[in-house]
């Protein structure tokens, strides 16, 4: 019990004291993930968006993929961008392996299927007269895309939260592409890997803390905006 | 008088859904100001005939003009669904404000901010809405989101105007409000309409011409008293019901007796209507008593008029007689009262039938 009492205290310390190593690691993950959250919203709600609304052979197998994509193993994308970007590989030319670039990379892979799904799932959910209304009332089809998106966005907002707490709280990926190198891809899941290994469970400890945080902040945010979109 | 311009032709329309034709269509057509009721049984084409208007739905051929040119081209098509508004069965408002709902067919149309603002609280006033204009349409009854569809629908102000059963499911005092609201703002604008209705007094309170569908062709069409009275065959007959119909002007009401000028007889009927009104005086079969002699004027039926049997036709333990009193009407008689009065065609009869037995509705001048 100490063990676990002991953590915490250090832990508060080294919040309170803002130690720099630690707010380093943790505003890396933050750029990380968000970069990566970002990237897979552009073409998760772009392609999702572009699947749900057309019809086209293969159609549903794509679906099928697409929400099988949604629980991808880490570790599998991990090797995968590993294979792509390693040194003799498809990629290996940019020089991307165990660089910031790769985690955000397969953080993507990570989060991309999981933004699709959802989004592909909220925009067959509308009414399927909706879109005769919109085209009805004028609008051109850039203008209906627009407006369909507009009336799924809150299931959309729950899209970004499960990708933003996919890749955040991930460690399989960020460790095979990033290497966890101190000071440059580490990042708070793989860092709390290390200091557990290596019996320093009060590093650990504040690092969790801090990831839980900001999943909590991130969730938090969105719901305060579903709420107040939500009409009572 | 000038030929009166159609707003919509359609012609060789057909779709096909699977391989099998679901609409078929040689030729239909909207004219100006004009007023149509689409009726027929669920799976007749009804809704698909509105959305190929609105090159909504795939052809597998056929061409539709609007105002005599021929659409051909996605920005043709969306030229013409910028002048023709759609009202569907569900309301299908945004996930908005009611103003914003009504303001959203504006928007599409690049309207500027201050322009949209008092169209929409003009329109807003029109359906009686002004006191939720900031409310969430996901809050509304289902009548008051039928308005607001209705609102933003009109608020673009459409030459044409399109209703796929606009009321189904309501309450009959929400409809006859809507209704009223919906045909005092197409009368104001002259706007042309299609409804799709399955309401027959709906039907010919405000349309100038029926269309009758089934299987995906149209079956009949023609002014309403035309169509209710000379039903082309069977399935029209039962469709659009039996009722006798006639084409009538309000002459006189006293105290709510009210009389109507038909083809040159006039009927004692009850009603609020005034006198210039035109309306149309419904009679069921049923409700008509026919004797040989004029012994029934001493009975409490205000309605006694002198004709002739013009036909005879068997409907299982009764007959129906078509009759000619100077207009059409039709009666019931079971086969004993056939054999007692000795009918044949061309016998001359009395027919009378109770003032409070005639359905009146109010009709447009054709």
């Amino acid at each position: 019990m100490d063990v676990i009492l002991e953590g915490i205290l250090k832990a508060a310390q080294l919040l309170a004291s803002l130690d720099s190593e630690v707010l380093g690691i943790a505003l890396l993950s933050l750029k990380v993930s968000g970069l990566a959250t970002l990237f897979s919203l552009v073409i998760g709600i772009s392609v999702g968006t572009l699947v749900a609304l057309t019809s086209f052979p293969g159609k549903k197998i794509l679906v099928s993929v697409v929400n099988t994509g949604m629980g991808l193993p880490p570790v599998v994308v991990g090797l995968f961008v590993s294979i792509m970007l390693w040194r003799n590989g498809p990629l290996g030319y940019l020089e991307l392996l165990y660089t910031p670039t790769a985690i955000v990379i397969a953080q993507t892979v990570i989060a991309t299927p999981i933004v699709m799904g959802i989004t592909i799932g909220a925009m067959q959910n509308l009414p399927a007269n909706l879109r005769l209304q919109i085209l009805a009332l004028g609008a051109t089809r850039r203008q209906m895309v627009m407006m369909l998106v507009r009336e799924a966005r809150l299931p959309l907002m729950a899209g970004v939260m499960a990708g933003f707490g996919g890749v955040i709280s991930e460690v399989g990926a960020s460790i095979m592409v990033g290497g966890n190198v101190r000071g440059y891809t580490r990042v708070l899941t793989t860092a709390t890997v290390m200091e557990t290994g290596r019996g320093n469970f009060d590093i650990a400890i504040a690092l969790s803390v801090i990831l839980l945080l900001f999943c909590f902040a991130v969730n938090y945010i969105l719901t305060y905006i579903q709420q107040r979109e939500r009409p009572r | 008088m000038t030929q009166q311009q159609n707003v919509l032709d359609l012609k060789g329309l057909r779709v096909d859904r699977g391989g099998v034709p679901v609409l078929d269509i040689p030729s239909f057509s909207l004219s100006e100001n004009e007023f149509i009721s689409l009726i027929g049984p669920n799976g007749a084409g009804k809704s698909t005939l509105l959305l190929s208007l609105l090159g909504l739905i795939k052809r597998s051929s056929g061409t539709v003009s609007y105002r005599g040119r021929e659409i051909v081209n996605s920005a043709d098509w969306l030229k013409v669904r910028r002048s023709i508004a759609m009202v569907l069965q569900e309301p299908l408002l945004f996930d908005a404000t009611v103003f914003d709902n009504v303001a959203s067919g504006l928007k599409i149309r690049g309207m500027g901010r201050g322009e949209i603002k008092s169209r929409v609280t003009s329109y807003l006033e029109r359906f009686r809405l002004v006191d939720m204009a900031q409310r969430s349409a996901r809050k509304l009854s289902g009548g008051e989101a039928r308005r607001v569809s209705l609102a933003r629908a009109f608020a673009v102000e459409p030459e044409v105007i399109l209703f796929d059963e606009p009321f189904a499911n309501l309450d009959p005092p929400t409809r006859q409000a809507l209704t009223e609201d919906m045909d005092e703002v197409i009368r104001d604008r002259g706007i042309a309409a299609i409804l799709v209705t399955h309401d027959q007094s709906e039907a010919l309170r405000m349309s100038q011409r029926i269309v009758v569908m089934n299987g995906g062709r149209i079956v009949q069409e023609g002014p309403p008293a035309g169509v209710m009275n000379h039903p082309v065959n069977e399935f029209v007959a039962n469709f659009v019901g039996m009722e006798t119909i006639l084409e009538g002007e309000v002459v006189g009401n006293r105290f709510q007796q009210m009389t109507v000028k038909v083809a040159g007889s006039e009927i004692d009927t009850v009603g609020e209507a005034q006198p210039g009104a035109l309306v149309y005086c419904c009679i069921r079969p049923e409700n008509v008593t026919v004797s040989t002699t004029t012994a029934g004027k001493k009975s409490s039926a205000r309605n006694h008029f002198g004709g002739r049997v013009a036909g005879i036709a068997s409907m299982g333990p009764f007959l129906k007689l078509r009759l000619d009193c100077g207009f059409p009407l039709t009666a019931y008689v079971t086969r004993e009262s056939f054999a007692e009065l000795a009918l044949f065609e061309g016998k001359e009869i009395f027919a009378s039938f109770k003032a409070t037995s005639v359905h009146v509705i109010g009709r447009r001048a054709a």
